[in-house]
């Protein structure tokens, strides 16, 4: 009885031995060698795998990032400027600090604004929607209210609300990994520069139809007026096919385009006080006539 | 009993032929007319006329945009109000001429009058030339420019041309009314495309659930001393017979390759209104720019289901008010047949060639039912005509699984809606479907544009 069980041992642990020497010879001979870095940059990453730095992932990302000369393809939104420098730490390089962003909607079609016309009583989703028809409302290029970019957004940042049934954006959950951006038919989403303090001006609204049309279809829609492009001291606005877009690396948050814009199109977010439209216009009238 | 019919899949959809007692109406002239851009499969037509200009009823008003594409010729005579995006039927913005009408003059050589014309032009080119000078597109449905479709590439030749009478969709009878009331002019506009095609064999399929049709095409087979160049083709009725594919399978037995043509085959499938446009074109000179719509719905009384001659490019809402406006109980309106048509949403939209039927439905038939889950009980697999797996690409499309979508043919799905029809756990199926199939026809003419480079 006893013999047998010292056989077991025995033939098991001789066994054991040479399976590890096979083991520990082929792991010598077919080693991959690996950049120690990527490892190191990998746990520098969030992890979140979201894609939002257009990798399949934080390890491709990693991987990319040690293969590339320079960083300047390589962004990871959702760290943000502080992972970078990180990153930048690991491959022993420097990087220029990016402004942060965050996604806005350009839409404001809310329900009181923007009256429906019809019903749709199909699958609710955005996309499935967008190749049917033109949405519910007047307004080809609005917000389809379907929720893609809500079921798009791995960080809870997006969410619907009722009563204007728009989506909304948290910023204090936003990483601008841009998801939602690439999930909405109509291309509402936009990343925009946080801006200081978070303050930001933007135009609410991607109608491109004429005046009339525009403004028949929704209430606080652009409406290629030029208001703004003729008011904007800083050639920060851009007027195309009766929309107006604002580039926010040359706003400087003056508010004048907000105050001017007849359709309320224009939306300023997180400034201290409101706008007091009338001094703003006054301000403008002024400077118009010292001109003169 | 006729036997013939496509060997894989389809549904039988009651026909609902509500329409098919009412003769052909002409509608009079509305003050203003709206002329679409893209009336047709492929690039837009270029407007050749400016705001003030005067046109004549046939006269040309935009140019082919494209190899595919289409001339596109005023309906009506009167003066250009204006050249400017409009929106149309799903309420997307497209370029329009808008036409404000005065009187009614055609463009000169026109021949407006009945009387048949049936001897046949002996110059190919120059028919071929007139087709689509004539802007005749495919009125089947998918408004294919016929002059392309006609003319197969080199070291290829047509065996067979079909003639597509068979209007599987329920409530349209816009073909079936032509086929009963204007069958010579038919047959003529086939033989037409016959010898264009090279003198090929000639079969008109028509459903055995019109039997009127089948014996008066019949009948002007032989007056018109035809009975060697074609025959009428009785199929049995199931849904989709009318599909390109489908009726080459149920006629010549052949099966179209995935990503093929139908000339791969030896096959030429043309619809019976096409056939009947090319007759106008060739033999009476005159341009696309009428059409037959139905009018139809089960909430409309027998006296208010019409079939109408109408002059493509008259606001829908136009037609609408001339057949009496929306009936009660209709919570629907879609421009086409029940299983392909679409909505409409912008009543305010103008028809386009395609434009074959106004259909009420009602809330019974509309609704949605809620889905539940699949069963894996693979009637849509039996349904699907193409032999594809709805139930698989569903899911595929779910997790927006693109190489495995290729490789399970989604872009073989015709979109007949015969999976959503016959799915008990009633899953949006053909949605998901449809948007996959765009995504991967994206992808393939991405990779084709990559190789030319």
């Amino acid at each position: 009885m006893t013999s047998v069980i010292v056989w077991t041992i025995v033939i098991l642990s001789c066994l054991g031995l040479i399976l590890a020497i096979i083991l520990f010879l082929v792991a010598k001979k077919f080693k991959v060698e690996e950049d120690p870095r990527i490892d190191e940059i990998e746990k520098a990453l969030p992890g979140a795998n979201c894609g939002g730095c257009g990798y399949a992932g934080c390890r491709a990302f990693a991987s990319s990032a040690v293969a590339a000369p320079n960083l300047d393809a390589h962004f990871c939104p959702v760290g943000g400027n502080e992972v970078m420098k990180k990153v930048a730490a690991v491959l022993g390089i420097e990087i220029a600090e990016k402004a942060p962003q965050i996604a806005v909607l350009r839409c404001n079609g809310s329900c009181t604004n923007r009256p429906r016309t019809n019903v749709y009583d199909g699958l609710q989703s955005c996309r499935v929607k967008a190749q049917l028809y033109s949405g519910d409302t007047l307004c080809p290029y609005g917000c389809l209210g379907c929720g893609d970019c809500v079921a798009a957004c791995q960080f809870g940042a997006i969410s619907m609300n009722p009563e204007t049934l728009l989506p909304e954006i948290d910023e204090t959950k936003c990483t601008a990994c841009g998801a939602c951006v690439r999930a909405c038919p109509r291309k509402l989403l936009e990343l925009r520069a946080k801006g200081p303090r978070g303050m930001r001006e933007y135009v609410a609204c991607s109608n491109r139809d004429k005046g009339p049309d525009a403004r028949k279809a929704c209430k606080a829609s652009c409406i290629g007026c030029g208001m703004c492009f003729k008011t904007c001291t800083h050639g920060a606005i851009v007027l195309e096919n009766n929309l107006a877009y604002i580039d926010f690396s040359k706003c400087k948050l003056c508010r004048e385009c907000e105050a001017v814009c007849p359709t309320g199109a224009i939306h300023g977010v997180n400034f201290p006080k409101e706008l007091d439209k009338a001094a703003v216009k006054e301000r403008i009238a002024k400077r118009k006539e010292a001109e003169k | 009993m006729s036997k013939i019919t496509f060997s894989r899949g389809g549904v039988h959809p009651h026909d609902n032929k509500l329409a098919r007692e009412c003769r052909i109406e002409v509608l009079p002239l509305p003050p203003v007319m709206y002329v679409s851009m893209a009336q047709h499969l492929g690039a837009p037509a270029k407007p050749i006329v400016a705001p003030g200009d005067f046109v004549k009823a046939g006269q040309v008003i935009a140019e082919p945009g494209g190899f595919i594409s289409a001339f596109v010729h005023s309906p009506v005579s009167g003066t250009v109000k204006s050249v400017a995006p409009r929106k149309d039927l799903a309420g997307n913005p497209v370029m329009h001429v808008e036409i404000a009408v005065e009187g009614d003059v055609w463009m000169d050589g026109i021949d407006l009058s009945d009387t048949l014309v049936t001897a046949l032009p002996e110059d190919r080119d120059a028919v071929l030339a007139k087709i689509k000078e004539c802007g005749i597109v495919g009125l089947g449905g998918a408004t294919f420019p016929t002059h392309v479709k006609l003319a197969p590439p080199p070291g290829k030749t047509a065996e067979c041309l079909i003639i597509n009478g068979t209007e599987c969709e329920p409530f349209l009878t816009s073909d079936y009314r032509i086929m009963v009331e204007r069958p010579r002019e038919i047959l003529v506009g086939a033989a037409i495309m016959q010898n264009v095609l090279g003198g090929c064999r000639c079969v008109i399929g028509i459903e055995e659930n019109k039997p009127e049709a089948i014996a008066i095409m019949k009948k002007a087979i032989k007056e018109l001393g035809y009975e060697k160049r074609m025959k009428v083709a009785v199929l049995k009725k199931r849904y989709p017979q009318g599909g390109e594919k489908q009726l080459i399978d149920a006629v010549m037995r052949r099966q179209v390759r995935s990503g093929g043509l139908p000339i791969d085959v030896g096959a030429v499938v043309q619809n019976a209104g096409t056939a009947l446009a090319v007759y106008e074109a060739v033999q009476k000179n005159k341009p696309l720019v009428t059409n037959v719509l139905t009018v139809t719905g089960k909430s409309l009384p027998e006296s208010r289901q019409h079939n109408y001659l109408f002059r493509i490019g008259m606001p829908l809402s136009y037609i609408i008010e001339q057949a009496g406006g929306a009936p009660e109980g209709a919570v629907k309106l879609v421009s086409g047949g029940p299983m392909m048509g679409k909505a409409v949403s912008n009543p305010d939209a103008a028809t386009v060639k395609g434009s074959s039927s106004l259909l009420y439905l009602d809330a019974a038939d509309t609704m949605r039912k809620s889905a539940s889950s699949c069963i894996r009980c693979g009637r849509c697999a039996d349904a699907c005509p193409m032999g594809l797996e709805p139930f698989l690409l569903n899911r595929l499309a779910k997790v927006s699984d693109m190489d495995g979508l290729e490789a399970n043919a989604v872009q073989d799905c015709i979109e007949c809606g015969c999976c959503l029809y016959s799915c008990p756990a009633n899953i949006p199926l053909l949605d998901n479907i449809r948007v996959a199939k765009g995504q991967v026809l994206g992808i393939i003419r991405a990779r084709a544009a990559a190789k030319k480079q």
